[in-house]
């Protein structure tokens, strides 16, 4: 027998420190995660497992919140929880609490969204604002005292996601990527080197929240390589790239898209940056965690 | 946020301006010309917006030892790290000094033993801790130049608890500028001077490069358009044989410096002879702790026995690359052994590490 749809399957893990920030928590997070990590296959997240592992002495109060979170979001997603486990582990032995979740989607087999399949002259476009979520979290650290309204970016893509569908089912995107951990840095990398090709970034036109920008300058943070947990990275046919972003700009989480690069055959395997005032530079895959400087 | 007039620092259609400029002025000079800065961000802001990539060939602006962290001896670390191993011991430092790599341990494989070794923010921090943690021994370990200096000099000033003591290893950068012009073969043309340490000093200490070694000297700002027009007022210089200390960043700097600043400077520490890593001993290059406050001197306080501490590692050339003589690709361990992650030598550490930015933003 032969079927023209197939299941997709995605792991993750999923820890946050603290585990409630401005604009989300743990609980909403490994939702927005597992879904966003099943709509950057192609595919139409279907239901999820969770798994939920805690600190002996966790307050049973901010658990009760955990969970409050995680079903609203999931109710949000229209995405069943079909599993869960919980386990309680010797204080000491774990950081409070950890999620587990498993997603499974259904996509067509033809789509072919792949890490590898950028084409010369793809447009890559920016569904919103890069680093709000990573910069948000370090304000809100203990430590560093500063006082800002910006919030996390998490959000579900399922938005986006049903205003796209068509270029999805049309193969006109050939990559799709939510740029978490390394931030745009990371995504855009991995791309370059998969695909063999460089990646040319115009830095005017990389929509960057003034907060961000602050922060980042202040730490001395990259923001290319702080994490978004609502944004997604496409690599879109340049025939219809202008289409996907009015589209997405019409949506209230896309209302800040760009086209921010191209792809082209030159340095394969790189990301290049064109600088607000004109210079070049690489912009490479980002080591460790980001640490803020001295000076 | 915003700064007023910061847009025009990051404008492209100022920078073209100042590099038409740039260009116009190197063609009357006829020879190329060779730049030193002494800011690990003056290096950041040159490599994040790509300024080599607009100058002419011609205009080489080399790296000097201007980042902290890389220029702190190996000995200091150890100490850190010796001190780190006792009991009831906390070690307090900034985040870029913990990866460094010492003799044996960094401050961050200390910690993964076990250690109770913390990144702060600043010394107050690490004073909080002390107070918090009133049985325990809290150790800052004080890294940078004249912009951090302050800042202990006033923790310790301000009568913190007896459980607080500090690894003094500071530097300073004048008497560091002087050691770098004594070294004929890098013929410097001019020096881009540090904004953030001019802050703290003013203007006055650089005179002696510009009237006696006639080495122009420009104070810079940290957006790019203050770095081009810096090397804009640095060719004037060098065209019209002209040597001055010019401030082009006077919306912070000014020519007096931080009094206040320097009074509590003066007031808890003294100047001495002091090793850089990889440099070597420099003459008014560090400073100590006087001896009123000598009960906040780790140095004094710990009985601590440092014996062949190692600055260099075998095949390591951070020492060439820190004085300006070799760019990081020069090196053979460069992106093959020493990584950001797997650092060999201190210049790889140090987001301020002239390896480390040439790691994230320069061609393989």
């Amino acid at each position: 027998m032969f079927y023209d749809q197939e299941i997709v399957v995605t792991a993750d893990g999923h820890t946050i420190y603290p585990l409630f920030f401005p604009g989300g928590d743990l609980g909403s997070l490994s939702i927005c995660g597992t879904v966003n990590d099943l709509i950057m296959m192609g595919a139409k997240p279907l239901a999820l497992t969770s798994m939920i592992i805690i600190e002996e002495g966790f307050k049973f109060d901010i658990l009760e919140k955990l969970i409050n979170s995680i079903n609203s979001k999931a109710k949000d997603a229209k995405i069943a929880i079909i599993a869960g486990d919980t386990k309680v582990m010797p204080r000491g032995t774990l950081n409070e609490i950890v999620i587990a979740t498993t997603g499974i989607g259904i996509k067509d087999k033809k789509i072919n969204i792949l890490d590898k399949n950028l084409k010369i002259g793809d447009q890559i476009i920016i569904t919103g604002s890069i680093g709000d979520h990573g910069t948000a979290l370090m304000a809100s650290r203990e430590g560093l005292n500063i006082s800002t309204d910006l919030k996390s970016d998490m959000a579900l893509l399922l938005e986006i996601y049903n205003v796209i569908k068509p270029e999805i089912k049309n193969n006109y995107i050939h990559a799709m990527k939510d740029p978490t951990r390394g931030g745009i840095s990371a995504a855009l990398n991995n791309w370059a080197e998969k695909s063999d090709v460089s990646i040319w970034i115009d830095e005017e036109k990389v929509p960057i929240k003034k907060q961000v920008s602050a922060i980042c300058d202040m730490l001395g943070l990259d923001p290319y390589n702080i994490a978004s947990e609502g944004r997604a990275l496409l690599a879109v046919d340049s025939k219809h790239a202008q289409n996907a972003l009015e589209k997405i700009q019409l949506t209230e989480i896309g209302k800040d898209a760009q086209i921010i690069g191209e792809v082209k055959a030159d340095n394969p395997k790189r990301v290049l940056l064109r600088t607000l005032v004109g210079g070049t530079r690489f912009i490479d895959m980002p080591l460790g965690e980001p640490i803020p400087r001295i000076c | 946020m915003d700064i007023p007039g910061i847009q025009i620092l990051r404008s492209k259609e100022f920078t073209d301006k100042v590099k038409h400029s740039i260009n116009k002025t190197l063609k009357e000079i006829g020879k190329p010309v060779k730049f030193m800065h002494v800011c690990g961000t003056h290096e950041y802001t040159i490599s994040k917006y790509g300024l080599r990539s607009l100058l002419p060939k011609e205009i080489e602006i080399l790296s000097g030892p201007g980042c902290p962290v890389c220029v702190c001896p190996t000995a200091d670390i150890d100490k850190a790290v010796e001190l780190g191993k006792r009991d009831n011991t906390i070690i307090t430092t900034f985040g870029d000094m913990i990866r460094v790599p010492a003799t044996n341990l960094s401050l961050a494989e200390l910690k993964a033993k076990g250690a109770d070794v913390r990144i702060v923010y600043g010394p107050n921090d690490a004073v909080k801790i002390a107070r918090d943690n009133p049985n325990k021994e809290v150790v800052f370990f004080a890294i940078g130049f004249e912009t951090t200096v302050p800042l202990v000099g006033y923790e310790i000033q301000s009568k913190p608890p007896s459980n607080f003591s500090v690894i003094c290893a500071h530097k300073l950068i004048p008497a560091a500028l002087e050691l770098l012009i004594s070294q004929s073969q890098l013929r410097i043309d001019g020096f881009i001077s540090p904004g953030h340490v001019s802050t703290i000093i003013g203007l006055k200490p650089y005179e002696i490069f510009s009237q006696g070694y006639k080495i122009p000297n420009v104070i810079s700002g940290f957006e790019p358009n203050d770095v081009m027009l810096s090397i804009l007022l640095l060719l004037l210089q060098v065209r019209d044989k002209k040597y001055d200390t010019l401030n082009e960043y006077s919306r912070v700097v000014k020519p007096e410096g931080n009094k206040i600043a320097q009074a509590i400077i003066n007031d808890i520490f003294k100047t001495v002879s002091s090793p850089w890593r990889g440099i070597g001993r420099i003459y008014d290059g560090g400073l100590m702790i006087r001896e009123e406050f000598e009960e906040f001197d780790a140095d004094k306080k710990f009985d601590i026995i440092i014996e062949n501490s190692q600055d260099i590692p075998p095949g390591c050339l951070c020492h060439l690359v820190m004085v300006g003589k070799l760019y990081p690709y020069e090196c053979k361990l460069f992106r093959k052994e020493c990584t950001p992650i797997n650092p060999v030598g201190p210049c790889m550490v140090s987001m301020e590490g002239t390896c480390s930015i040439y790691y994230k933003f320069h061609d393989r």
